[in-house]
């Protein structure tokens, strides 16, 4: 085997060029910043489009057009720079424009600490929209997964018309690993389903209530109407009860129902396991360190590694946490998506450990937590 | 001609509105241009502008409060051939006045109409960035403390190359609109009209005061000749063409054996400005040059060229989880700022552990091996110290050989930054152990 060696924020872009595509627009923030480099050093040659924009509300606005012009588009910002794309994130929900967003997460709140890591805008990638309507958000372990998955995120976005996340960390985005190029399980490349052309199109307009609305591109033959104001199949305001439920149900139903199609995880599984260890992002490779150990003390304890947050994997957690008597959840703050495992597990023993000082959580600090029973 | 007005949804603007007489003469606009619907995308913005495409058979396009531009400019890059139309308030562009300012700078080919009613008609009659002091509005007193702001001076002033401010009321408006859509550039028209439902009900505003008012303004006829410059799309593809396509990264041959066959783990601690950084980048390459796996965790400041700056690297056969690293096989002291921020570091360190010491950089007591070098002696500068360490270490036989670190080089730099850095790490004299 024969490595190359490649920070996650460099593999992030190189994938989204693999994925297809073809705009990114940008503001420089760190520790998101070299992923806004990398696409400006790839796109242009390969005639796609890079900007930076004059503020994040700008680039993610840049996107959302070009998207709806029949581009595959993408940005990636930090937690600042998410709060400035809330509105438009909102937009996106509602009006179903596919656009993939990368968070490169750093330490919070606020301004926070540029070149720090953490996990803290997790809970704030899906709830900061107007109308808390489900989004998709991915988290890569390394930079394998930084390739993959923002793979994965562009054929979401494109097959479920909606954001997608991927929640990065500076601790995976401006790390440098060894990455196998040539070895990486790359998924299929998905395109968005074209508006069915045997009916008058009525741009958001589903073939069931769990659907996706096919597309037309703003610009071709036929006229395209996207609006951010409540609106029916046809795109125009609507005030009919009704009609505006049916397209909220919509909105959640058609990720809440299809989460099984797209839970991207990892489990190490030790026989009668007595704890199940679930974490996710970097600190997820402390907690496969420490699974290794266990293991090879023969302790009975597992790791679940979850690539997909939200919508939450219901199913999948459930089913992995079965048999376990206690749940470990190791997330890098102060405790956001061990509610989640809360809400799922309600009979189950959970403990937690978290953290969000700008380092990462060792191997030891998960063990001890692990011992103290 | 056909007009492009959408039969079943008229206009539902209050009666009086300024806003419907120029839907219907931007739809004369588009009948003159011969252009068909599909050629056109309104971009509308929010409030009563932004109700304008609704009315019309074209594409579409409605997004945020202050936000058209933004759409408007993903759309128009994506979409070189449409004629993008975008009708914002003189609120919208108080509150996008960043994008306003980036577009006018940008010039890409958009034409914006600002219908200006001088308040928030839809809210209630709030004021705007270009409501007159003495106007009696919705926002009590709070209009009489704020200057209003001229949008045809900002516009020229950020280099909008197309600016024409009219009465929404002019009988030509069409052509004028037709004249700002055909001019290949940004245009802002600022179009001044009456808002019955909020603005007149406590101010008067007639179609000759806005006239009258207009005459005593400096004239903003279009053509800006002091900005006048390529177009921005234009100018991007031609840019854009002309870039060298991106290698894929380099694939490194494993060609060596490292020294030692188990994990090995470096902690390098120095300052901005040593190029830290590179040199961690380096020491994993030479890693790779053995087929090892590696990481290059880093820590520094915000600040460039000031503070700490601390590269964390392990090597291993095996695949590495845990990039932190707790017990160093090699800690390199380079500079007292990074030394100081991992001080407690020190007192853990087994005697299995090589700390290369550089002199002038004093370390907390320890258990560890000290290896001493004097590069200060040497001649070599601050910037060169932290590949001149790793110089050291192949020397030393500890984590990688000096052939591993001579490839790694090549595989780094080119011409004559390779050729220096190949000098250094073969004149660089590998010191002493304490």
């Amino acid at each position: 085997m024969a490595y190359s060696l490649m920070e996650g924020n460099e593999a992030i872009a190189r994938g989204a060029i693999a994925a297809g595509c073809r705009f990114f627009a940008g503001y420089p923030i760190t520790p998101a910043t070299t992923i806004y480099q990398s696409m400006l050093n790839l796109l242009p040659s390969v005639g796609g489009i890079c900007l930076q924009g004059e503020d994040e509300i700008a680039s993610i606005g840049f996107c959302l057009g070009a998207s709806m012009a029949g581009m595959k588009v993408m940005t990636a910002t930090s937690g600042p720079g998410i709060s400035l794309y809330s509105e438009n994130i909102s937009f996106a929900v509602g009006s179903e424009i596919p656009i993939v967003i990368i968070d490169v997460q750093r330490l919070g709140p606020s301004t926070g600490s540029a070149t720090r890591g953490a996990d803290g805008d997790i809970n704030f990638l899906r709830w900061g929209n107007s109308g808390g309507q489900p989004v998709i958000v991915l988290a890569p372990v390394d930079v394998n997964d930084c390739f993959t998955l923002t793979i994965r995120a562009f054929n979401l976005a494109e097959q479920f018309r909606c954001p997608v996340f991927v929640a990065s960390n500076k601790e995976i985005g401006m790390t440098r690993e060894s990455i196998d190029l040539d070895g990486l399980d790359v998924p299929e490349i998905v395109t968005r389903t074209p508006a069915s052309s045997q009916q008058p199109f009525r741009p958001f307009q589903a073939e069931a209530a769990q659907a996706v609305p096919g597309f037309l591109p703003t610009g071709d033959n036929v006229l395209v109407r996207t609006t951010s104001s409540t609106h029916g199949p046809d795109g125009y305001i609507t005030t009919d009860p009704d009609e505006i439920a049916r397209g909220q149900e919509r909105l959640t139903t058609k990720l809440l129902s299809a989460v099984d199609q797209f839970t991207f995880h990892e489990t190490f599984n030790k026989k009668d396991a007595d704890t199940l260890l679930i974490s996710y992002g970097v600190t997820a490779r402390a907690a496969r360190a420490v699974f290794t150990e266990q293991d090879r003390q023969g302790k009975r304890v597992s790791l679940l590694v979850l690539k997909t947050l939200w919508p939450v994997p219901e199913h999948l957690i459930r089913r992995v946490a079965q048999s376990a008597r206690r749940i470990v959840v190791v997330e890098m703050n102060m405790g956001q998506y061990v509610r989640e495992i809360k809400r799922i597990l309600p009979e189950k023993r959970i403990d937690f450990l978290g953290q969000m000082d700008g380092r990462l959580i060792t191997p030891a600090q998960i063990t001890e937590v692990i011992d103290s029973d | 001609m056909t007009s492009f007005l959408n039969a079943e949804r008229p206009p539902v603007f209050c009666p009086g509105c300024t806003h419907e007489r120029i839907t219907r003469t931007l739809d004369r606009a588009f009948q003159e241009m011969g252009l068909a619907g599909h050629q056109i995308v309104i971009v509308s913005d929010i409030g009563c502008s932004g109700l304008f495409d609704t009315f019309f058979h074209t594409h579409a396009f409605h997004g945020l409060h202050g936000r058209a531009l933004t759409y408007a400019a993903g759309l128009k890059m994506a979409r070189p051939e449409l004629k993008v139309v975008v009708t914002m308030g003189d609120g919208g562009q108080g509150i996008g006045g960043a994008h306003l300012l980036a577009a006018c700078r940008r010039n890409l080919d958009l034409t914006l109409l600002i219908l200006n009613n001088f308040n928030f008609g839809m809210t209630g009659g709030q004021f705007s960035a270009t409501t007159p002091p003495d106007a009696q509005l919705g926002s009590g007193f709070l209009n009489q403390l704020e200057r209003p702001l001229d949008i045809c001076e900002v516009a020229r002033s950020a280099g909008a190359p197309y600016v024409r401010r009219c009465s929404g009321f002019r009988k030509n408006l069409a052509e004028e609109i037709q004249r700002a859509i055909e001019y290949e550039g940004f245009a802002v028209m600022d179009i001044w009209g009456i808002c019955p439902g909020r603005y007149t009900k406590k101010n008067r505003l007639t179609t000759k005061m806005i006239d009258d008012t207009l005459a005593k303004l400096p004239p903003q006829e279009g053509v800006v000749a002091e900005n006048t410059r390529p177009e921005y799309g234009r100018h991007y593809r031609k840019m854009a063409a002309a870039q060298k396509k991106v290698a894929r990264p380099p694939v490194i041959k494993s060609q060596y054996k490292a020294p030692q066959l188990d994990r090995q783990e470096v902690i390098l601690l120095g300052s901005a400005g040593q190029r830290v950084i590179t040199a961690g980048e380096i020491l994993c390459i030479a890693g790779l040059t053995a087929g090892l796996r590696t990481t290059q965790k880093n820590e520094y400041n915000i600040t460039v060229l000031r503070g700490p700056s601390i590269s964390e690297i392990i090597l291993s056969p095996e695949e590495i989880d845990y990039t932190g690293i707790d017990m160093p096989s090699v800690v390199i002291a380079l500079d007292q700022e990074g030394v100081d921020r991992r001080r407690s570091l020190f007192k853990h360190l087994s005697k299995d552990v090589l700390v290369i010491q550089l002199s002038g950089v004093t370390i907390p007591a320890c258990n560890a091996r000290i290896h001493l070098v004097d590069f200060k002696d040497q001649g070599i500068k601050s910037t060169d110290r932290a590949l001149a360490s790793l110089a050291v270490l192949a020397e030393l036989k500890k984590v990688i050989r000096p052939e591993m670190l001579a490839a790694a080089l090549k595989v780094r730099f080119k011409g004559p930054a390779l050729k220096s850095s190949l000098a250094l790490i073969d004149r660089v004299e590998i010191g002493q152990w304490v």
